[in-house]
């Protein structure tokens, strides 16, 4: 039985130690590659405009300064000292997602974020493969274009299907009333999440790559087969999503407008408005250099290792605990 | 009526969905990094015992049922239905119908105590004790000298459950039984 008021950790002794050799073959990656390990502020004056991340806003108005965010991604921050002239750079820290538990979810967690100067989104899936299945013995990855994964197991083609078909495909998880207020991408996310995910890197691990154009968030666009698709990657083990990647866009106006449309998107889902980082923006009207980056669930990893598909298996104090 | 969102979901609660009181079972969140968040929910339905699996989008509510477990003493039946009394001093009774007192029938004993599911405050089920206490009304008299070595025969006890009992069991004695399993777990020493 789990108790509320349980003190003990929920994970082994043997998943601690796991932790700590996983945080050690990180460092020794990247220490061979010369990438530099950096430190950013976990707690920001800014949060972010994502329209499906909430951040946990931290007060600090005692130091005499208007917010306070518990950050979601160390993105911002880490782009600024890629903009000064850090070179390539990398980082563990915690982050804080507000409102997300469950059995892959933590409202703090453990992320791998680092970025590769001169990299593109295809060098860089290379460098994730190595140090992934480095650390976990696996075999390379393969590669599925986001298209394709949809056609094989949602039997529907995400760029041309209208949206009527769309709607009807996603009947099989919510009923009419439920998906009246659901956009484009939100029907597309269900699929991904429900029929298409559980199926991906059953055998080996699996790159699902070139999003729609809509799903880019700070990745660069650009058109493939007549359709517009983002240089962001993820990777997924046996149907956990596992990292997040992009060839970073550093168009500082092309992403403030990208920040207002996140923002009429919470608006319209009734969600705050969230203050746009100007001196992220700032960083990139200097002068972002060609880079891609990449986000990992260093807390999924550890499942992976271990073999559980729970992550209060390889957390010390999960939330219910902390 | 108050009503809950998906964050606030977990095993146990009950809710109102299609007009069906149901108790959560599991609540699992489903979300891509960057993704709309779902939740994939499993629900009892307390109407049909059925387990329902249902997906909402996050911040989706649902209304909270008018569901409530308490502990009433069974006092007799009137033939087509079985009455209960509040144990909390205040008398009040409750008449459950067959569908509600479903299978406890066989384990209700006037004057023990029952847990009672109110559903808008009508008797929605019957919940015995895990165990109960019952005397043997029929069975078979058993072998002399044939003790406790193996074999088992039917007894049937005075709710009229029927279990299976080792052979040295007799008319008159006071059994221990539980109730999920309808297995017999052993005598009750007379005092």
């Amino acid at each position: 039985m789990t108790s509320q008021l349980d003190w003990r950790p929920s994970a082994t002794r043997a998943a601690l130690k796991s932790r700590a050799q996983q945080s050690a073959f990180v460092r020794g990656f990247f220490e061979q590659r010369n990438v530099l390990e950096v430190e950013t502020p976990v707690l920001g004056r800014c949060g972010v405009t994502e329209p499906n991340l909430d951040g946990i806003a931290a007060d600090i108005s005692a130091q005499g300064v208007e917010g306070g965010w518990l950050q979601t991604s160390p993105e911002y921050h880490m782009k600024r000292l890629l903009a000064a002239g850090s070179g390539s750079i990398y980082q563990i820290l915690k982050v804080f997602r507000n409102g997300e538990r469950g059995s892959r979810h933590n409202p703090e967690f453990s992320m791998l974020e680092w970025y590769r100067t001169g990299f593109d989104d295809v060098a860089l899936m290379e460098e994730v493969g190595e140090l992934v299945c480095g650390w976990l013995e696996c075999a390379r990855p393969g590669v599925t274009s986001y298209r394709q994964a949809m056609i094989d197991w949602a039997d529907i083609d995400p760029f041309t299907v209208s949206d009527h078909d769309l709607r009807r495909r996603c009947r099989q998880w919510l009923d009419p009333r439920q998906l009246e207020d659901l956009s484009r991408d939100g029907c597309l996310d269900l699929l991904m999440s429900f029929a298409v995910e559980p199926n991906l890197g059953t055998d080996v691990p699996e790159f699902i790559n070139q999003y729609p154009a809509s799903q880019a968030s700070l990745a660069r666009t650009s058109r493939v087969d007549g359709f517009d698709v983002a240089h962001r990657f993820e990777l997924y083990i046996d149907g956990l999503e596992l990292c997040n990647g992009y060839w970073e866009l550093t168009r500082a106006d092309e992403q403030r407008a990208r920040f207002e449309a996140d923002n009429r998107l919470r608006k319209a889902a009734g969600k705050p408005e969230m203050g746009v980082d100007e001196a992220f923006l700032a960083a990139l009207e200097h002068g972002l250099p060609d880079c891609a980056g990449v986000a990992l669930g260093l807390d999924r990893l550890l499942m992976l290792k271990v073999g559980t598909r729970n992550i209060a298996d390889v957390l010390a104090f999960p939330l219910e605990r902390a | 009526m108050a009503s809950y969102s998906t964050n606030e979901f977990r095993g146990g609660l009950k809710v109102l969905l299609d007009n069906d009181p149901c108790i959560i079972l599991e609540n699992e969140l489903v979300k891509p990094g960057k993704g709309q968040a779902f939740n994939r929910v499993k629900l009892r339905n307390l109407m049909t015992n059925r387990v329902w699996e249902r997906t909402f989008k996050s911040g989706e509510s649902l209304e909270a049922a008018d569901v409530m477990d308490h502990d009433m003493e069974y006092l007799y039946t009137d033939g087509e239905f079985w009455h209960f009394m509040l144990t909390d001093g205040s008398f009040e009774q409750y008449a459950a119908d067959s569908k509600a007192v479903g299978d406890a029938l066989k384990w209700l004993k006037e004057q023990d105590v029952y847990t009672v599911t109110l559903y808008n405050d009508a008797p929605l089920s019957v919940t015995p004790p895990n165990f109960v206490e019952l005397e043997v009304v029929e069975t078979d008299p058993g072998m002399k000298g044939d003790t406790a070595q193996g074999g088992s025969k039917p007894a049937t006890l005075s709710t009229g459950a029927v279990v299976n009992v080792p052979l040295f069991i007799t008319v008159g004695e006071v059994l221990k039984v539980d109730t999920r399993s309808g297995e017999y777990v052993g005598r009750v020493k007379s005092s």
